[in-house]
């Protein structure tokens, strides 16, 4: 019950996580440069919204909870599993960030979902 | 030397770099994490003595090292390379886990886990061969 509930944080918390975190990059804008002077600025800027605060607490919670799924379970079962990020992400993406996901990458998504399956299945 | 010659020199490198240290610095977290014990059934009470062991651990900043120069490596790929040339590379990255772990760590991997991990690295080739940007995609 615990692994799933750490599988759960994993996957949903740290790609919330990151959809926050890409939100605010959006709003900041592409950078152009990579003088010291303007990532600097890039930092001051992203350090200003909340979404970005909001995603560091939640990929935060993602990688506390890899920590402690780590203390009891094989890193070649816990790292393939959390590569469901890929279909959460998918999803978030859709309905947070309004993004279109063509046809071709579900077939991808799907995939990752199949594989994950089996390496679930090889759970001791 | 042509322009193509010269992308392919420094970003096949960079590709590896990043293919090997992000599981990398799993493997050394794994490492860190066994060596604190098993958190399957643990109280919020123990959480500190559990937060100090973690934190003295060597492994668990190895690993972490591991994981800012993985994250590095990716961003600087990503000033140059196409995104969609850089992520089905790296799903090379699940097939490393498995090898790392089994090497490093001495864990067993079944053949049907090996499966597993070639499909998620096939579906992971698959996402990456769509286009980055749902809506060049369209155009």
């Amino acid at each position: 019950m615990r692994e799933a509930v750490l599988f759960f944080f994993i996957v949903m918390a740290g790609t919330a996580g990151e959809l926050c975190v890409s939100r605010a990059m959006k709003s900041v804008g592409e950078i152009h440069d990579f003088r010291p002077k303007s990532i600097l600025r890039f930092i001051l800027q992203s350090s200003r919204l909340p979404w970005m605060w909001l995603g560091m607490a939640l990929m935060s919670v993602g990688f506390f909870s890899l920590l402690a799924i780590l203390s009891f379970r094989e890193v070649s079962f816990v790292v393939p599993v959390s590569a469901l990020s890929y279909a959460a992400g998918a999803f978030g993406a859709k309905a947070f960030l309004g993004e279109r996901i063509i046809r071709n990458r579900w077939i991808g998504i799907a995939v990752v979902c199949l594989g994950v399956t089996i390496v679930w299945w090889s759970r001791k | 030397m042509t322009h193509t010659r010269r992308l392919h020199l420094k970003t096949i490198p960079l590709i590896l770099v990043s293919i090997i240290l992000g599981p990398l610095g799993n493997v050394f977290l794994g490492k860190a994490m066994k060596g604190v014990g098993s958190l399957s059934s643990v109280r919020i009470l123990d959480l500190a003595p559990i937060a100090s062991r973690v934190l003295t651990s060597g492994y668990i900043w190895l690993g972490i090292a591991c994981l800012l120069g993985f994250f590095l490596a990716h961003m600087l790929l990503l000033t140059w390379a196409d995104y969609s040339y850089v992520q089905p590379a790296t799903s090379l990255s699940y097939l490393t886990i498995a090898i790392l772990s089994y090497f490093i760590l001495g864990e067993a991997i079944s053949p049907l886990r090996w499966l597993g991990v070639f499909v998620i690295c096939l579906g992971v080739f698959l996402v990456g061969q769509t286009s980055p940007s749902g809506a060049l995609e369209r155009a």
